[in-house]
């Protein structure tokens, strides 16, 4: 990062710029600190990183995807997304976020890659459909998974905003006409930190990208590649909910009684069995809510191929590998009932031949 | 033809310490019975105890993916339902866990029918000829079975592929689904997380978990008639031989 420090701001020299005070700076970094769950004695050090590193410079590019990503982004309460954007990165390309557009954009991009080589983040959101050449998605005349494997060349790490670039999401769901392939499948030499969801919680966001800010490194990542901070735990570990669960108490049926008192979304077919993300903690927009709050069970957004576990309705997920709509248990128990129908006539059959070899020898033994 | 003149000894002597209502005929098979001691005392606990979880397994296992309806007994803080089943479902699991690493041990230290349950011998041609004997016997095609001292062939395979694969699987799979609960970090992630992120999403996880506690019915189901229906059919003893280890048989005929 040194050669290239000489032409980029630091941070606190943005803001500073901007008019903001150093007060107000203090108390950004402790709230940045808090929402990381840092102790307050890393408040100096994101003090000090913010005044002399120089901003990150970074790429955000977008494949197939719906822009959730950026909206929910956008949205972010602490800090915020202004904050990020305007202060803490140098966000130098980003075609829905940025004034620049046609070829001027792309002139930007190609600059921001020639200039700062190896320093840059790149932040992907969506993902290369890869079918026909990567013909399915085409930005600024040219298949976007080019665009993704030239800006990725010398990026320093990559970001995988979203269920779309960590896994594949809604255009990756069987079929997969497109052939739509996460980012980590395409581009193979760089770190990559996925931040699933869909779209992830702003919070969860702008904080991994404060993180890498202020540490200058990539956040601790789980086995599946994701920031272990936001994504260690089950939606269900920290439900509200959880004691109903715990009791036996569940939502029967939409709006039933149980339904108006709060009880356990699990018999409605809720993920949060198997969701690693931290909507019951960080919640959204400013902590107001989340899917489960609101009375309506998760998703699973942030799960890979979460679109193919069957009914977000159903707790035991239906198997269409079995050509007809079967879950677990229909399966096992015609397996069950064939062979427990098998083993009933084989007795039966059993005993009669036993019966008639008795007969046959007690004929022998008569004529002996 | 007297009964007298089939005996090879005098009647008389052996029916003095006979009590009950023996006749001349049970002395005669008294005479042709045989037995073996084939399973020692760890392999038939492990079996009962194997047993017993297992059921215990499969009933709160189902309760777990199908949960009863919602009770109101206490406040939501008091009541314990689903965490009791669940509670039990993880104790039995841990002794399933526990008991299968003890078998494993056993069939090392234990006799060599102790290791029977752990491979097939696929290079044995004489095991393949007796793997179809046994399958004729059970087409009715045999009017008589062999002798086995420990598993017959076909048995010897189910068990290998029900219990030894099968139990693998869902002592892995159940212990992936253990660790989501005690979290990153702790024993259980470090054994078997691995395999949540093999399967990509741990729902793929709880449906073969699923289908699996069905592979294990089917093999219940067939292995308690199969075990019935040889005790009062074949020519040797089998549901007393995993209570008394001792298989006993009941002709002098090889």
């Amino acid at each position: 990062m040194t050669d290239t420090s000489a032409q980029i701001e630091t941070f606190y020299d943005v803001m500073r710029r901007q008019g903001i005070t150093r007060r107000s700076f203090m108390k950004y970094c402790s709230l940045t600190a808090a929402a990381l769950g840092l102790s307050p004695s890393f408040v100096p050090k994101i003090a000090h990183a913010m005044e002399t590193k120089p901003r990150t410079p970074v790429i955000w590019v977008h494949g197939l995807e719906c822009t959730c990503c950026s909206e929910s982004f956008i949205r972010s309460a602490h800090p915020l997304a202004k904050d990020v954007v305007l202060s803490m990165i140098s966000l130098d390309y980003d075609d829905t976020l940025m004034a620049a557009a046609g070829h001027q954009a792309e002139a930007a991009l190609q600059d921001t890659i020639e200039k700062y080589k190896g320093n840059y983040i790149l932040a992907v959101e969506g993902n290369p459909p890869l079918n026909e050449d990567g013909m399915y998605c085409i930005v600024g005349g040219k298949p976007f998974v080019d665009q993704l494997k030239h800006a990725a060349e010398h990026a320093k790490a990559v970001i995988s905003w979203g269920a779309c670039a960590s896994y594949g999401c809604v255009q990756a769901a069987k079929p997969n006409p497109t052939r739509a392939t996460p980012v980590h499948k395409v581009i193979t030499d760089k770190p990559i930190i996925k931040v699933p969801g869909c779209p992830p919680i702003a919070e969860v966001m702008t904080g991994v990208i404060t993180y890498m800010l202020t540490f200058d490194r990539l956040p601790e990542l789980d086995r599946q590649g994701r920031p272990a901070m936001f994504y260690s735990q089950r939606i269900h570990d920290k439900c509200y909910r959880r004691p109903h669960f715990d009791a036996g108490q569940f939502v029967e049926a939409w709006d039933d009684e149980n339904a108006r008192k709060g009880y356990c979304l699990y018999k409605m077919g809720c993920k949060g069995p198997t969701t690693y993300n931290a909507c019951s903690t960080v919640r959204w927009n400013e902590g107001v809510s989340f899917p489960i709050q609101s009375g309506h069970g998760c998703i699973g957004c942030s799960e890979d191929g979460f679109w193919d576990q069957g009914s977000f309705y159903d707790r035991v997920t239906d198997l269409t590998q079995f050509g007809v709509e079967a879950n677990a248990d229909k399966i096992g128990m015609a397996a069950a009932g064939v062979v427990g129908a098998g083993v009933a006539a084989h007795a039966a059959v059993s005993a009669l031949k036993t019966a008639q070899r008795k007969v046959q020898d007690n004929k022998k033994k008569e004529e002996a | 033809m007297s009964e007298q003149d089939t005996l090879p000894y005098p009647q008389s002597d052996l029916a003095v310490p006979l009590t009950g209502d023996a006749t001349a005929e049970d002395l005669e098979s008294l005479h042709d019975q045989t037995s073996i001691f084939v399973y020692e005392w760890p392999v038939r606990v492990w079996h009962w105890v194997n047993a017993l979880a297992i059921t215990i397994l499969c009933v709160t296992g189902w309760f777990i993916a199908s949960p009863l309806p919602s009770m109101q007994i206490a406040e939501a803080t008091h009541q314990f339902v689903m965490g009791y089943i669940r509670f039990a479902h993880f104790a039995a699991g841990m002794i399933v866990t526990v008991g299968f690493f003890g078998r494993i041990y056993w069939a090392f230290v234990g006799n060599h029918h102790a290791k029977q349950l752990f491979y097939i011998p696929v290079w044995r041609k004489r095991w393949w000829k007796e793997v179809v004997t046994e399958l004729r016997w059970y087409a009715f095609l045999e009017k008589e079975p062999k002798k086995y001292v420990g598993h017959n062939p076909l048995a010897q395979m189910a068990m290998f592929f029900f219990m030894t694969l099968g139990l693998s699987f869902m002592i892995l799979t159940g212990w992936a689904l253990y660790s989501e609960g005690t979290g990153q970090g702790s024993f259980a992630d470090t054994m078997a997380g691995w395999v949540l992120t093999l399967f990509g999403n741990s729902q793929i996880v709880h449906s073969v978990h699923h289908l699996g506690m069905w592979f294990i019915v089917v093999f219940m189901i067939v292995h308690i008639y199969a075990a019935i229906r040889e005790d009062i059919l074949s020519r040797q003893s089998m549901v007393s031989t995993m209570i008394s280890g001792t298989r006993s048989f009941k002709d002098r005929r090889p």
